[in-house]
């Protein structure tokens, strides 16, 4: 795998953070501040929402809330999950990410504070998101967080998951462990939005099998400051016709060091994988990547990496990476990192908008994709949510 | 006490990258009325409309550009858009992601109400949620600029080339899009006025013109009646207008 030299993404002392556990967290969503909850709703969660289906919320080491009101869904805090199902440790508990993977994955092997376990049962669909949150309440805390998701046959489900900090912690550690299991003919969809701080620095490490016919729609969206972020899901296509499609929006301020990308096996005859990125950099440093790895007959995949550079400052480095090993794969990627098109910012001009709005607007659109296969309520949250952050660009 | 003109271009010498593109031009259009650049491909026809409207690279060595009675020869394009100019691109280029209708909220004076009415009027509501001139035809994109131009509703139009890459159908619509922007249905006082580059002349039969300018090598040699003017032009082609402007040339050097 290609690397960067000096990315300070690689160097991260783990000495210098708290555990989460030597804080005490809170006990109820009602000990969290209207400036906190403010805090939230920036990140799409609403915790004041009535239509809420469900609602996790880890803040620090503690499950604050932790309901799901349809019928055909478990939502548990994955540590009363494991002590009520044998299965779940020996079936699913570190199987789609090895604990041994690195030193985040091993140290939240060793202790682990929490996470959310949601399993949909065979056929339910469930249209409206659930809602997960994981927030850093605390000055300095390191946050180890594991997170198992099984979607059974024929299932339907989608999470919006919303990850800030306090307005007042001023640097943090999240590592986010994540293994999703979405069953034959399944659909999950996973639309992730991150607001951290500027000295906070996330290490999420998400594993995803998808059998037979299942549809995994992953999205990321990251547009406000943060210390560094370094997220490389892997996601194996097991099954025949297998879908995995991940979509990441990115914006890169002075000062965040963002080594992001995701990774496809497409180990089963037919399966199909698009990896789609935007990347708009003003000052920070942004290593683009993806990787797409066939291994059966008749798939398809298909990489497109887009940045756009706003300032001299920071760095794009896009790396799409194709590694076939059979010979009858379809595979492709489009890479383009450029600048804004004057001729456009003109035209805008020329219709009465000033540079600034001219150049706002076309950023919007650059990071405007559009996701396929979403629930309207879901897209019209992801709208909202991207210019509810873009107002902080 | 007279009004004051539309536009007032006086003595315009215009340099891009360099190389002189407007060699000084004068022209006065009044309020109301609308007038017609002629000229071959190069001419500086396109470098005319974009010094007014005021785009960086068309540079301003000599000469001014005074609208409404005031000089706005070094405003930025917004700010005379937002006075009251607005100009319809013969190439507009499109802005990704970005859907029209969002566009039209941007460039509406007044509340957006006009935007599902106008489209409507003109069948291009099944455009208003496609990403701005992406993947438009040629005749989409007319139409495109000039719901664009009818919503941001300038007091002075400038239309570059509103016939070229439309088909017959749809030029009878584009025309009667620009009889509604210069108010040509209104009766007097008309209060828009419009400046219009054509090659082919066909907009003449849907907009009725006031005034007609040839322009050769960056210069403005000829004005009269448009259409005498196109009539001579499609009769004679540019090489007879040429030498009929060289004798009167003689003559204004007088």
């Amino acid at each position: 795998m290609s690397e960067k030299n000096g990315n300070p993404v690689e160097r991260l002392n783990l000495e210098e953070f708290i555990p989460a556990k030597k804080v005490t967290p809170p006990k109820s969503l009602d000990e969290l501040s209207p400036e906190e909850i403010e805090r939230l709703r920036e990140v799409g969660i609403d915790i004041k929402a009535e239509d809420k289906l469900g609602l996790f919320v880890q803040a620090d080491c503690g499950v604050v809330s932790c309901s799901c009101v349809p019928k055909g869904i478990e939502l548990l805090p994955i540590t009363e999950a494991l002590k009520k199902y044998d299965w779940l440790r020996e079936n699913y508990f570190w199987k789609a990410v090895p604990p041994d993977k690195d030193e985040f994955t091993k140290i939240t092997a060793e202790d682990l504070d929490n996470g959310y376990f949601i399993r949909v049962m065979p056929g339910e669909k469930v249209i409206y998101p659930l809602q997960t949150c994981l927030y850093i309440r605390t000055d300095k805390v390191a946050q180890r967080v594991h997170n198992i998701v099984i979607v059974e046959e024929g299932a339907e489900l989608h999470i919006i998951t919303g990850c800030t900090t306090n307005p007042h912690v001023t640097s943090g550690l999240h590592i986010g462990v994540s293994e999703f299991y979405v069953k034959k003919n399944a659909r999950f969809s996973y639309t992730m939005i991150h607001e951290w701080g500027e000295n906070v620095h996330v290490r999420p490490r998400t594993g995803i099998w998808v059998e037979e016919g299942g549809v995994m729609i992953s999205n990321y969206i990251s547009l406000d400051k943060v210390g560094s972020v370094q997220s490389y899901p892997t996601c194996r296509l097991k099954g025949k016709g297998a879908v995995g499609q991940f979509t990441s929006i990115i914006a890169a301020p002075e000062g965040a060091h963002l080594d992001l990308g995701s990774r496809v096996v497409l180990e089963a005859p037919e399966t199909r994988a698009e990896i789609i990125s935007r990347t708009v950099c003003y000052g920070g440093e942004v290593i683009a990547r993806g990787h797409l790895i066939g291994k059966a007959q008749e798939i398809k995949a298909h990489l497109e990496c887009q940045g756009l550079m706003l300032t001299d400052k920071g760095y794009i480095l896009a790396i799409p990476e194709l590694e076939a090993h059979v010979a009858n794969v379809d595979m492709s990627h489009e890479a383009a990192v450029g600048k804004i098109a004057r001729e456009e910012i003109e035209y805008l001009m020329a219709r009465g908008l000033d540079e600034e709005e001219a150049t706002s607007l076309v950023v919007r659109g650059f990071l405007n994709v559009r996701i396929e296969g979403l629930p309207e309520e879901l897209q019209a949250k992801i709208d909202k949510t991207i210019e509810e952050a873009r107002k902080g660009m | 006490m007279a009004q004051k003109p539309m536009l007032e271009v006086k003595d315009l010498w215009v340099e891009v990258e360099g190389r002189e593109v407007l060699k000084g031009v004068s022209l006065t259009i009044p309020v109301g009325e609308t007038h017609i650049l002629f000229g071959r491909n190069g001419s500086g026809k396109t470098s005319l409309l974009m010094t007014i409207m005021g785009f960086p690279q068309y540079q301003v060595r000599h000469g001014k550009i005074i609208f409404k009675g005031e000089d706005v020869t070094n405003l930025p394009p917004y700010e005379r858009a937002r006075r009251g100019i607005g100009i319809m691109f013969q190439r507009p280029p499109s802005i990704k992601g970005v859907k029209l209708r969002e566009l039209l909220e941007l460039c509406a004076k007044e509340n957006g109400y006009r935007i599902q009415e106008l489209a409507q009027e003109f069948g291009f509501e099944k455009f208003l949620d496609r990403e701005v001139n992406l993947g438009f035809s040629g005749g989409e994109l007319k139409k495109s600029e000039l719901l664009q131009l009818l919503i941001q509703n300038p007091d002075l139009a400038l239309i570059d080339e509103p016939e070229s890459g439309v088909d017959v159908e749809n030029i009878e619509v584009i025309g009667r899009m620009i009889r509604r922007l210069l108010e040509k249905e209104t009766h007097r006082p008309r209060k828009k006025s419009g400046l219009i580059i054509t090659h082919t002349g066909f907009i003449l039969q849907y907009v009725p013109a006031d005034r007609g300018y040839v322009m050769l090598d960056g210069k403005i040699y000829c004005q009269g009646n448009p259409q005498e003017i196109f009539e001579g032009i499609q009769k004679h082609g540019y090489e007879e207008c040429l030498k009929c402007l060289k004798r009167m040339e003689t003559q204004l050097n007088v």
